[in-house]
């Protein structure tokens, strides 16, 4: 038996600036991962990752990440992602110093935006 | 410390250029992302979590002001004003921009400095102890030698693509400070019976998923016949290492799975032929290298002003009983600047700290800086009576944290906060230790304690030789850490033993409370430090210490 598909998202780094973006439904690449298309469908899914895999010149290292639906949009569903939406920890740097929200759950910062 | 001759100057610049273009060529799409990537590593230049990382080769951790001041210019202009010291003595830089990146290089090769081989399967940065040329215990200063092998390494046509990377470890002293048995391959200075330097060869050792000790390959090698020796073993490996698994790649396993007999069989049939084809220029080599690490010219001058300002003040007093080390030189002493002020990422300086280490060292240390595998700044020439001003002015930089070698001087690798490879984050762990032990006001009487903390099992955080060591896991979807005891980096060591079951990231600190307050009620006396207590009690106790309590509030 297949396992279940559960959604995702389409992530990858920015080839240029080096940080973390995702895959909008309008073929954007956005930086809050609010914005990115939840896709629910494993075959969308697949195609989604191929029309970012022909964008090399824009970002590197696209993939399928887990995804689950928020309030306003997409979230993560592992820390390592949140992580990802939010910046290191241990300064405001990266994406919370760009003013962007947080997404998911921040391990130890339990009051974070999910 | 070594200058440049026109032929390194060029080299590096000419890869300087070449990666201009190579840069230009992969934003203008000329180049795919797997063209790219294997060139930009050679350069040092990493993908990560949340941007690219550069990685800055600082060769046997030795620094000068100019490069120190290089250094803090180039993060601040081109990242965010701070740099990361790490184990392997290098400077990273997490927010480069690829477009960026050649300019950081050029500006890097203006001061000598290069990214080169910070990555990749070759030989990488050799590390030397960082008390090299002015510890009181030392035989002979290793830096020469460790010269010597960045140069015979560095572009080495036949060890480009290595069945894995490649880390040398060299110390002078028989005191080791410099974790040599972690090393692919570690060398030891030594004299035979007759007088004559040499070195004792240790090969295999490595951290990471398999944790080993490096063994003794060769009691006595003459100093004169290192690079044929290590060509023999760097050939041997390159042959025999395991190119089918990446987690059995590294030389440790070559040697475990052939048997050090069968190694060194093939080591020293290797190195008979090799020798004869060595016609002596490293020697001739070395004789050039040598002056470049003369000692400075000390200075001879009274201490009693530092004597009386030392009985006056307490808060000096401190900082001199625990990041001061003993000189050779009488009057001097090795000051180590704390990077782990407690609450702060382990080995990080900003620009302005990058400058004021510089500046100290220019004015009060005869030039010369160090970084340290533990990610800390050496001052190793500091007359005693400068000290007064030197800890003011590091004080003035938040640079005066007097824990040196205590539980607060914590190493921590990048962990999840910045590395893509990570399975938990190290720095907040780090953070969070130390500020509990500030709170506690313990730690002086604790003592020497070595807590090492890595993101995930490749270990950069020494995790295994830390007397405590922590192992970020990622269990299920959430962080957790597991503990291991009793490891040991130094002249006598070991690879630290695994408690037991992990602990939450919040039960993280109160578990490591636990067993160094646990230890301070077995301890026979002040003067029985935490790893020898743990080799006198064995585990056992340290576990109660652990799980006890846990099952107590569970019956609950
Ligand atoms: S130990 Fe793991 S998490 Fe830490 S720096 Fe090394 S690879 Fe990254």
């Amino acid at each position: 038996m297949s396992r279940r598909f559960t959604p995702k998202v389409v992530s990858a780094n920015h080839l240029v600036e080096g940080d973390a973006v995702w895959l909008t439904a309008d073929d954007r690449w956005t930086r809050d991962m609010a914005e990115a298309e939840l896709i629910e469908d494993e075959a969308v899914a697949q195609l989604r990752l191929l029309f970012a895999k022909g964008q090399p010149n824009t970002v590197v290292g696209a993939e399928l990440v887990d995804a689950a639906k928020g309030t306003d949009g997409p979230v993560p569903t592992h820390f390592r992602e949140a992580f990802r939406t939010h910046g290191p920890t241990n300064y405001v740097l990266g994406k919370r110093a760009q003013g962007l929200r947080s997404r998911g759950k921040i391990p130890g910062n339990e009051t974070q935006n999910v | 410390m070594y200058k440049y001759n026109e032929f390194d100057e060029a080299a590096v610049r000419s890869r300087v250029a070449q990666f201009r273009a190579q840069v230009q060529r992969r934003i203008d799409g000329s180049l795919t992302e797997d063209e790219f990537r294997p060139l930009r590593l050679m350069n040092g230049l990493y993908l990560q979590l949340h941007a690219y990382m550069l990685r800055i080769a600082v060769p046997y951790g030795t620094l000068n002001p100019a490069k120190m001041r290089q250094l803090a210019t180039i993060a601040e202009r081109w990242d965010k004003g701070y740099g990361h010291f790490t184990t392997r003595t290098n400077l990273q830089l997490n927010w480069p921009r690829l477009k960026d990146v050649p300019d950081m290089l050029e500006a890097l090769a203006d001061v000598g400095m290069h990214s080169i081989q910070t990555s990749g399967n070759c030989v990488r940065n050799v590390t030397a102890d960082h008390f090299a040329g002015a510890a009181a215990d030392e035989i002979e200063d290793p830096r020469p030698i460790a010269e010597l092998i960045r140069q015979w390494s560095t572009d080495h046509p036949e060890f480009q693509f290595l069945p894995r990377k490649f880390k040398i470890g060299i110390t002078g002293s028989p005191h080791d400070r410099a974790v040599i048995r972690s090393h692919d391959v570690g060398l030891r200075m030594v004299r035979n019976a007759a007088g004559e330097p040499g070195f004792e060869v240790y090969v295999g050792g490595g951290l990471g998923r398999t944790p080993m000790l490096a063994q003794v390959i060769r009691d006595f090698l003459p100093q004169a016949d290192l690079l044929p020796y290590l060509e023999a073993i760097l050939g041997a490996y390159n042959l025999k290492g395991r190119r089918d698994n990446k987690w059995k790649a590294r030389i440790k396993i070559t040697v475990f799975e052939n048997g050090l007999d069968a190694f060194r069989a093939d080591v020293e049939e290797r190195f008979e032929r090799l020798r004869s084809q060595w016609s002596g220029v490293d020697q001739d080599i070395l004789a050039e290298i040598r002056p470049h690490f003369a000692p400075p010219a000390f200075r001879n001058a009274p201490v009693d002003s530092y004597e009386a300002f030392r009985a006056a003040n307490p808060v000096f007093r401190a900082w001199t009983d625990t990041n001061l080390h003993e000189h050779k030189v009488d009057g001097y002493a090795i000051v180590s600047i704390s990077l782990k002020k407690h609450g702060a990422t382990p080995g990080d300086a900003t620009s302005d700290q990058m400058r004021v280490m510089a500046d100290l060292a220019e004015k009060y240390g005869h030039g010369d800086l160090r970084v340290s595998h533990e990610q800390n700044i050496i001052l190793p020439h500091v007359h005693k009576s400068d000290l007064p001003a030197v800890w003011q002015a590091l004080r003035e930089a938040e640079l005066a944290t007097a824990n040196i070698g205590l539980v607060s001087d914590i190493i921590a690798c990048p962990g999840m906060d910045y590395c893509s490879l990570a399975t938990a984050r190290a720095i907040p762990i780090a953070q969070q230790i130390a500020l509990r032990f500030d709170e506690l006001k313990v730690e002086h009487e604790v003592g020497p304690l070595k807590i090492k903390i890595s993101g995930c099992i490749n270990a950069c955080g020494h995790h295994h030789v830390g007397h405590i060591g922590i192992l970020g896991l990622d269990k299920a979807g959430v962080e957790n850490y597991q503990i291991t005891l009793g490891g040991d980096g130094t002249e006598t060591a070991s690879i630290g033993e695994k408690m037991g079951p992990g602990f939450a990231a919040s039960e993280i600190v109160g578990a490591i409370e636990r067993l160094v307050l646990g230890y301070l009620e077995i301890r026979r006396d002040a003067e029985e430090t935490f790893l020898e207590c743990v080799r006198r009690v064995g585990l056992e106790p340290f576990r109660a210490f652990l799980y006890e309590q846990e099952e107590t509030a569970d019956a609950a």
